[in-house]
């Protein structure tokens, strides 16, 4: 309980916690999903696990962008950093994740010209500064990102830039959501679900997760008390036989959304038929590419994209991880093999991935967990 | 990149209204605020960045518990102020 102590709001949350294990039924297990990165760092950071009773366990899902893209976009991306007068741009979460060929840091080590930008207008920037390169931005994001994606095109478009493009990578949340609940491997009984997402998106989308497949989502804030209300909201909702879109993060997320950041992704980007997840295989209309209207805008109508496809190394469980059907602790390279400074897989790369959080915060768990099995 | 950090907007820009000197932890930059104009943003008003945008307006106690969230998280925070204080939008 030493990282629960630390937090200001103990109290608070211990008497949530008291209410949480009233509305659970005995003997029955709970499942719930977090499905952003944010709030699987705020629940290992803070040991809310210990908070809750046995029966309630929380899996992590998806919602991490860094982790979910495939090896062989990384490749792709190399491919296109390589070509002549071209500087890639990227985030710098994306440098150190392994595609086949290496990172973007081996990429650039061995002499492509790949700069890490905080944000696309950066990239903007940089194209500006040199308008005999071609600068291409390797975009990734949820619908929390795609927006500043589809803003900075509307803006090289408006400024008549010709040697900007981006490598579209923006993936969306329901399809991915709902490949989970399709998938036989993992029976959940509702979602916590993510806060920035929902800032652009709103509540309204996840109704589908409600009626049809009759699992209570709420959407939820970052703070400790924030995740446990939600734990608290999902496990009232199963009390009383609902299932419901509810939302816990009010005072940020609108019901309906930001408007005019869904109008940008509209005006600027429109679903790809399919799109590869790395863990989750090919997913229908789970990404987003440039429109036509912008198509000078596009790098994969610029270039030449070899549309790699590259398996997962062996000894890497990223795929289980990201579908929530193993704890990072479980993966064979866990901690081992795999480590922050030196991963396999993308889960450990990003500061956002499972596996990076319980390897930051959690080793106090997996160590006792050994002790257990040892014992 | 997937972090939402607040910041409090000192000015907007005379020449360019889409974009506001923003007070991050003491790091002042330009962030855009096209994606929130409808919501009238001020000198004053606190808003929640992600990657160099405001996504939304939020109000002082949201601000300060979404800073004890990322001064929580440790590296990746460290990471992200690194990266806005590169950050030179125009």
């Amino acid at each position: 309980m030493r990282y629960v102590d630390e937090y200001r709001d103990a109290d608070k949350a211990r008497a949530l916690a008291a209410s949480i294990a009233s509305l659970c039924e005995p003997g029955r297990q709970y499942k719930f999903m977090e499905v952003c990165g944010g709030h699987t760092h705020t629940i290992y950071k803070h040991g809310l696990e210990d908070y809750l009773p046995e029966n309630v366990t929380l899996v992590h899902g998806p919602g991490c962008p860094v982790c979910v893209i495939p090896m062989g976009r990384v490749d792709d991306t190399i491919h296109i950093a390589e070509q002549d007068d071209v500087i890639m741009t990227s985030f710098g979460d994306m440098m150190r994740v392994p595609g086949g060929r290496g990172s973007f840091f081996d990429s650039k080590a061995a002499g492509a010209d790949i700069r890490m930008v905080y944000s696309p207008l950066d990239a903007l920037k940089i194209a500006r500064q040199n308008p005999d390169k071609k600068i291409v931005f390797m975009a990734i994001g949820f619908e929390t990102t795609a927006p500043s994606t589809a803003m900075t095109v509307l803006r090289a478009k408006a400024e008549g830039l010709t040697n900007f493009s981006i490598f579209c990578n923006h993936v969306t949340i329901l399809p991915a959501i709902k490949a989970i609940l399709d998938s036989p491997d993992l029976r959940l009984d509702g979602f916590i679900g993510p806060g920035h997402v929902s800032t652009v998106i709103g509540c309204r989308p996840y109704d589908f997760i409600a009626r049809e497949y009759g699992k209570p989502l709420v959407v939820a804030g970052f703070e400790p008390l924030d995740i446990l209300q939600s734990i608290h909201m999902l496990l009232s909702q199963l009390a009383e036989g609902r299932s419901e879109v509810e939302n816990q993060y009010g005072r940020v997320v609108p019901w309906e959304g930001n408007l005019t950041a869904l109008k940008v992704i509209n005006e600027t980007m429109e679903l790809r038929p399919y799109f590869e997840w790395r863990g989750l295989g090919f997913i229908s209309h789970s990404a987003l590419k440039v429109r036509d209207t912008f198509a000078a805008f596009d790098a994969e109508r610029i270039f030449e994209i070899p549309g790699s496809r590259v398996a997962d190394p062996k000894a890497c469980q990223c795929g289980e991880v990201l579908k929530g059907v193993l704890k990072p602790w479980e993966c064979k390279v866990f901690g081992t093999a795999c480590t922050p400074e030196t991963p396999i897989g993308t889960c450990m790369v990003s500061s956002e991935g499972a596996c990076a959080a319980y390897y930051n915060f959690g080793r106090f768990t997996r160590e006792r967990v050994q002790e257990a099995t040892r014992g | 990149m997937c972090l939402g950090i607040p910041g409090e907007i000192v000015e907007i820009l005379p020449d360019q209204p889409d974009l506001a000197k923003v007070d991050v932890s003491g790091v002042r930059r330009n962030i855009n605020i096209g994606l929130i104009t409808d919501d009238d943003p001020q000198p004053g008003d606190w808003i929640l960045i992600h990657v160099g945008f405001a996504l939304s307006k939020i109000d002082e106690a949201e601000a300060k518990a979404a800073m004890d969230f990322l001064e929580g998280i440790g590296q990746a925070y460290a990471d992200e102020i690194e990266a806005l204080m590169e950050s030179r939008i125009e």
